[in-house]
């Protein structure tokens, strides 16, 4: 049994981790750390693609916006959005 | 009285995206006056070199280029004040508290599973909830977040042109997208409109 674990994050602390690496570089022990909670973890590891695909989004944002259909503000889009969740969340029958 | 002579094409493009300019320096400034400040800013230097412009494929892209230059000289300006107000109201909750841990700091329940992202990020509804999201975000949470998201500057940049130190950038910034997970959660991926 080991009294003092230095590379044992609990969730808790892996979330933080995953939120911070998206605008700092993580010393290599929070690396190490984060890679073992990852490999042992059932939520963590979704957590993270959660982040990911914020990220990706943002980028997929910055593009969208410069398009040339992207005039409109979002802002009329928003009540179209549930419709269209509800449609791809709809049963196939 | 003599009339007003009319508008070049290049004005009238230029007039007519106006509009378009507003929305990102509202979004980036969260302050009239000075998304105001910062389109005029842009208006005035691409009217001043038509010339400038010559040759690029799209007029929109240059502009916001301008756009985003005339941004990050405001919010130099303005420093302090920038990441300042509402620091209160922004710190008085740290959404990491509003996920579910146990006492051991594990996961309470599993995070919900987004499904195939590739799908959300085609979507056009997709990117407008996200946009709404950043929106909501409090003032000076949302002008940092912005300045990394669509500035895309690095965080050693944002510290320098604040005078801010990393912690409590870094901190502003966690919570920031802590609040937009939560906000796209709950909006998108669990299927209800942003009112």
């Amino acid at each position: 049994m080991m009294p003092y674990m230095p590379l044992k994050r609990t969730c808790r602390e892996v979330t933080a981790l995953v939120i911070a690496r998206e605008d700092r570089a993580l010393p290599w022990r929070e690396r190490l750390a984060l890679r073992l909670h990852m490999a042992m973890c059932a939520a963590c590891p979704r957590f993270e693609r959660q982040v990911l695909t914020m990220r990706r989004a943002m980028g997929a944002w910055r593009n969208y916006t410069l398009e040339a259909d992207a005039d409109e503000p979002p802002a009329q889009d928003r009540a179209d959005a549930r419709d269209a969740r509800d449609a791809r969340d709809a049963p196939t029958r | 009285m003599p009339a007003a002579p009319p508008l070049t094409d290049f004005e009238a493009q230029l007039v007519a995206l106006r509009p378009y300019l507003m929305r990102f320096a509202r979004l980036q400034l969260r302050n009239e006056t000075w998304a105001e400040d910062a389109v005029s800013e842009t208006l005035l230097a691409a009217l001043a070199r038509p010339q400038a412009f010559a040759g690029r494929a799209q007029l929109k892209t240059w502009l916001v280029g301008i756009l985003k230059h005339k941004i990050i000289d405001g919010l130099r300006q303005r420093g302090r004040e920038v990441c300042s107000d509402g620091v209160s109201r922004d710190d008085d909750e740290d959404p990491l508290s509003s996920m579910a841990f146990k006492a051991d700091g594990h996961f309470a329940e599993l995070p919900a599973d987004w499904g195939d992202p590739e799908q959300d990020l085609d979507n056009r509804q997709f990117l407008a909830v996200l946009e709404a999201c950043a929106e909501r975000l409090p003032p000076a949470q949302g002008r940092l977040f912005l300045m990394r998201e669509w500035l895309e500057l690095s965080s050693e940049d944002i510290c320098k042109e604040l005078d801010l130190t990393p912690t409590n950038l870094y901190v502003q910034l966690h919570r920031a997208r802590l609040r937009l997970r939560a906000c796209l959660e709950i909006h998108w991926f669990a299927g209800k409109p942003v009112t």
